[in-house]
């Protein structure tokens, strides 16, 4: 295997180096921190939804690895303006992509640069850097869902 | 053991099995030594020997197979005692590694020393394994932790030490060498400090040992930790050398068989030292091929192991100096710090550095090295750590060199957010 070819291939590289939806929103529906003990990774997610539950606004402070940047980049724009049910789907058939040893999962076409994070499951370790903004937005839409119903 | 003995580097590599591994089509290069060291060949068969000739639990059996484990097994107190300078056998305690040898002084001899507004002095360059302890004993007994301050180049501040080391420190807890600056702590001068105070020093040597030849009482500590894993000898097996009168004073940290004298319904007389601290049966096998270990350190010589070591940290700190954006931490000159160099390349994530690395073949450690308060202070994420020992070459440091040109390839310039 080639990290020329996969782990690093273009896409990842792109958005590692110019991260979409990179800083902070004011009056968040939610401000939550996701942390990687192990390796240190940290990045901050901003969530603001409408009453209606849709995804109005995302923001991302992250200070990690390429992986762990580009996921949570790459992340930002597939959720972003959908409604929380479609944003709970896509992180469920992410993570099955990523947790499954010989997934099947199909992105639809808008989504389907979230394939390229395949290539992570070559280095098991790694896995859990894709995965962090993952389950901080998870844990995000929770803690926004709270403060709505409130 | 002489120096003046042939230090042979590719002798010493036909001795390592595990460095004919190919990674990738590439040879291994291991670099993460402060992690844990590669073994021997005498290392690995003494614990098959140990299996297919005479397994038994020690201590107890009154049949060949017990008698001659429990003669190894405690043979290697003795050698353990010889290598690290200490008085008495019955001052060496086996546990599981530092880690627990540190627990047990901050459970045994912390609960019965430690009293409100003492303080405990450590050092900002600890390993987690010498701070947590305290930190908890610290919040337990109403105590305070003190940290000393260090230099720009990581090195302990022996000036503010002078102050921060006072009437009311009860402990002071240093590693003999750090696993991420290198550096190499002013052990005796911090251990006068202690005692002119009416403290004790304890020693983290987990990293130090392997390295440097050590003696307790050169040191003037009064509680020493390290890990066999670390120079030679499999994992599993850790020492604590405490001061015969430390010791007696102090209560078992754990209770149950090999451990007492006599135990009736309602009460237990406990064993005399060595073994009150070593309840249940012990790592047998790894602690037999920990001697075997400590044998082949001896054979080779610390002082040979400290010269290569010398000579390859100042060739890699030379080297990765001529890398642009290259952060190297800890004092750069090589006789003040041990075999281990840490890094940062402007832009590149040690994580990535450390993967593109292990693609080429190359080992080496990328992370918060277990010291989280430090990477904090030093205000990075972690950093890229390369850690030599007796069986790395000065041409490994040439391909470590080359994969990290090829890192900075494949990454290309990321500017810095």
């Amino acid at each position: 295997m080639s990290l020329a070819d996969d782990l690093y291939r273009e896409t990842i590289l792109d958005h590692y180096h110019n991260p979409r939806n990179n800083g902070s929103i004011e009056n968040a529906s939610a401000t939550v921190e996701g942390v990687n003990p192990l390796c240190g990774d940290e990045l901050t997610l901003y969530l603001k939804l409408t009453p209606t539950g849709l995804i109005e606004d995302v923001k991302l402070t992250a200070h990690g690895c390429s992986i762990n940047t580009a996921s949570g980049s790459m992340m930002s724009e597939a959720i972003l303006g959908q409604s929380v049910e479609r944003a709970q789907e896509i992180i469920e058939d992410f993570k099955t992509m990523m947790l499954t040893k010989e997934d099947e999962t199909v992105f639809e076409d808008e989504l389907e640069e979230l394939e390229a994070l395949r290539g992570v499951k070559k280095y098991p370790v790694r896995i859990k850097c894709a995965l962090l903004p993952w389950n901080t937005l998870l844990e995000g839409i929770e803690t926004a869902r709270q403060a709505q119903a409130k | 053991m002489s120096s003046s003995v042939e230090f042979d580097v590719e002798k010493i590599r036909r001795d390592f099995p595990i460095l004919d591994r190919v990674i990738e089509g590439k040879r291994l290069v291991y670099l993460d030594n402060a992690a844990t060291s590669q073994k021997p060949s005498q290392v690995i068969k003494a614990i098959t020997n140990y299996y297919e000739q005479y397994n038994a639990n020690v201590h107890r059996g009154i049949h060949t197979l017990s008698e001659e484990a429990t003669v190894a097994y405690e043979a290697v107190r003795e050698t353990v005692r010889e290598f690290i300078g200490a008085e008495e056998t019955c001052e060496i305690i086996f546990t599981r590694n530092t880690t627990e040898a540190i627990n047990l002084v901050a459970y045994s001899w912390g609960k019965q020393n430690v009293l409100p507004g003492d303080e405990i002095v450590l050092s900002p360059m600890e390993h987690h394994s010498n701070l947590v302890p305290w930190q908890q004993l610290a919040a337990e007994r109403e105590a305070k932790l003190v940290y000393l301050d260090l230099t720009e180049d990581g090195q302990i501040n022996m000036e503010t030490a002078a102050q921060l080391i006072g009437p009311k420190t009860r402990l002071v807890a240093i590693t003999q060498m750090s696993n991420v600056f290198g550096t190499i702590n002013p052990v005796k001068e911090l251990a006068h400090l202690a005692h002119k105070n009416n403290a004790i020093i304890l020693v983290d040597g987990a990293q130090g040992i392997p390295h440097l030849k050590t003696s307790v009482a050169d040191l003037e500590c009064d509680f020493y930790a390290f890990s066999l894993h670390k120079m030679l000898g499999p994992t599993g097996v850790g020492i604590l050398w405490g001061k015969k009168t430390l010791l007696e004073a102090m209560p078992p940290f754990m209770f149950g068989g090999d451990m007492i004298s006599s135990v009736h319904r309602d009460k237990t007389k406990f064993n005399e030292l060595p073994w009150k601290f070593e309840a249940g049966t012990p790592n047998v096998a790894d602690v037999i091929a920990s001697g075997v270990a400590v044998d082949y350190l001896n054979n080779v010589g610390m002082d040979n192991v400290r010269a290569h070591e010398i000579a390859i940290t100042r060739y890699a700190i030379e080297k990765l100096s001529e890398i642009k954006d290259i952060v190297i931490y800890g004092p750069l000159d090589a006789t003040k710090r041990g075999g281990v160099v840490s890094f940062n390349i402007n832009g590149l994530h040690p994580h990535d550095l450390g993967q593109i690395l292990s693609d080429n073949g190359v080992a080496i450690r990328a992370g918060h090295h277990c010291c989280q308060p430090l990477m904090k202070d030093l205000k990075v994420m972690g950093t890229a750590r390369a850690s030599f020992y007796i069986y790395n070459t000065l041409e490994e440091v040439d391909l470590l060199l080359a994969a990290l040109k090829e890192a900075e390839k494949v990454m290309g310039h990321v500017a810095c957010r």
